[in-house]
């Protein structure tokens, strides 16, 4: 009973939301077709569903977020692993690295067709760029927090090098890659219609775009709502994920 | 060489951090079973002579000599205590005791040894109810004695203390004082701590050097002729309050000489 009550509890907002948006609809200050009412975007969102293929673009779009979000991470425990330990290094790359980041990825996408051509690799590639950039940033500041302590008493047990990687610094490092897993999700998400601006033809970002050059306000607004609602799905699995993984710590919320 | 059946030999050392020597010329000796206390001002250095015994810093003249041989790096044979426990936050209270046990070092243990090993020092240390317990759900009292219980399970010869008790209130300090005692009691450690109260130095040790201001310098050996086992009575025995009175002033004088470095 608590958990249907803790289920409602989340999505009172929402409801909320869409009392506020009727009542913005029906008080008149928005002229009727500048502004769809939640029932017809619903009414929208079921036809593209239905009638065109709106799945596959979904999939697509999920595809590459979770590609992005993948190899961003591949690359960024590592590298963030490196300038988390090394102060000097962190000190060389901080600059640089926070002007990388600070470049807004839809910039980046004349050069992304130049080098990568108009495909899925270039696409993807822009998702990777936004991804690792947050995803590294957190993980070396989140590094470079953990106290030499753990690795001295290990040392004093008998621990070898590789006993203090395996046993020690992976579980500390765990919490810094689950919590860069969720920036850098979040950071796809919010690029992923930057990155299908190349050559649009499919995806959720697509379809938005095409909608908006016919005008299409319920199509542009039920777009928005997927790509919000699928960021929010993986947010919970991975912020759930981190709950059970981590109930060691002191607080999981961030 | 003299005194080379000493277990740990001080010999001459020095310790300079750039310009600045924190430790000059300290000789001493601990024997095995005695329980040694340097007191002193803070940043006086002791935590630095500690680190050197633990094999996490050299000397930069003379020696650090263990069993006849110099420290090379940390290692089983010294178990260390933090004041900031070090506990391990990812693994619980029974895990924390085995981590120690579960290394490559002590793979010739067999696995239901290890097992007694664990449930041994869980019940000295009075933990058996939080075996599955996350060390955030502990406090600083009982952080304290799982550190104490993880290093004892992997059974060093050496105890090296460096103001374990000093963030703990003072009745937690007094049952991790005897708890300590117990401990030895049963299992004698040749230790070393370092401590700012002149009090526990003498209940627990004895022998107490006397460090002064930077850089270190022992500036009194002090036998404690006390008996074990004690017990608290002996906070009362006028021998003790003699001692502890004509320390304190010691003590005192070295404090100041410390404030007058900054
Ligand atoms: N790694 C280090 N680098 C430079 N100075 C240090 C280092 N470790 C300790 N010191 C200095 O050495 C002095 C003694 O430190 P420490 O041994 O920790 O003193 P204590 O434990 O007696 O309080 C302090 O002035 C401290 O600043
Ligand atoms: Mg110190």
């Amino acid at each position: 009973m608590s958990r249907l009550a803790d289920a409602l509890w989340r999505l009172a907002p929402f409801a909320c939301v869409v009392a506020l948006w009727y009542g913005v609809k029906w008080s008149g200050i928005f002229s009727p077709g500048l502004l769809p009412a939640p029932h017809e975007v619903a009414i929208a969102l079921f036809e593209r569903l239905r009638y065109n293929n709106f799945l596959i673009d979904i999939w697509l779009s999920v595809q590459r977020v979770l590609l992005g979000l993948l190899f961003g991470m591949i690359c960024a425990v590592p590298v963030g692993f490196l300038i988390g330990w090394n102060r000097r290094l962190r000190r060389f790359v901080d600059p640089l690295i926070n002007f990388f980041r600070a470049l807004p990825p839809i910039a980046l996408i004349p050069l992304v067709i130049v080098y990568l051509g108009i495909g899925e690799i270039a696409k993807v590639a822009i998702l990777f760029y936004a991804a690792f950039f947050a995803a590294v940033i957190v993980m070396y500041e989140g590094m470079s927090q953990i106290s030499p302590i753990y690795i001295k008493v290990s040392r004093t047990l008998g621990a070898t090098d590789f006993e203090i990687f395996t046993k020690v610094i992976v579980p500390l490092t765990l919490p810094h890659v689950l919590t860069a897993a969720r920036v850098a999700l979040g950071v796809a998400w919010a690029t992923l219609v930057a990155s299908e601006l190349v050559a649009a033809q499919n995806g959720i970002g697509a379809v938005i775009q095409n909608a908006s050059a016919f005008f299409n306000l319920p199509v542009i607004y039920a777009g928005i709502i997927t790509i919000g609602f699928f960021a929010l799905l993986m947010d919970t699995l991975l912020r759930a994920a981190s709950r059970r993984l981590l109930s060691w710590q002191d607080s999981v919320e961030h | 060489m003299a005194g080379t059946d000493a277990k740990v030999a001080f010999r001459n050392v020095s310790k300079s951090y750039g310009a600045i020597e924190v430790v000059h010329d300290v000789s001493f000796e601990l024997n095995e079973g005695d329980f040694v206390s340097l007191v002193g001002p803070s940043g006086c250095g002791k935590t630095t002579m500690m680190n050197m015994l633990a094999g996490f810093t050299q000397p930069t003249g003379g020696a650090v000599l263990l069993e006849g041989e110099p420290v090379a790096g940390p290692g089983p044979d010294r178990g260390v205590i933090f004041q900031e426990y070090g506990v391990f936050p990812w693994l619980t209270v029974e895990n924390n005791i085995r981590f120690g046990l579960n290394l490559a070092v002590r793979r010739d243990i067999k696995k239901d040894e290890k097992s007694a090993i664990v449930e041994k020092y869980l019940a000295l240390m009075r933990l058996q109810e939080f075996r599955n317990a996350w060390p955030k759900n502990l406090s600083g009292g009982m952080r304290q004695r799982l550190a104490l219980a993880r290093a004892y399970a992997a059974n060093p010869h050496f105890l090296l203390m460096d103001e374990p008790f000093g963030a703990l209130d003072a009745q937690t300090r007094a049952d991790m004082h005897d708890l300590l005692l117990g401990i030895m009691q049963a299992e004698r450690k040749t230790a070393l701590l370092i401590t700012h109260s002149v009090d526990e130095a003498i209940y627990l040790s004895n022998r107490v050097l006397v460090i002064s201001a930077r850089p270190s310098r022992i500036v009194d050996d002090v036998h404690i002729p006390f008996p074990f086992p004690r017990t608290r009575d002996l906070l009362d025995d006028k021998e003790f309050i003699a001692l502890r009175r004509r320390m304190r002033d010691l003590v005192m004088k070295q404090y100041a000489d410390q404030l007058a470095l900054r």
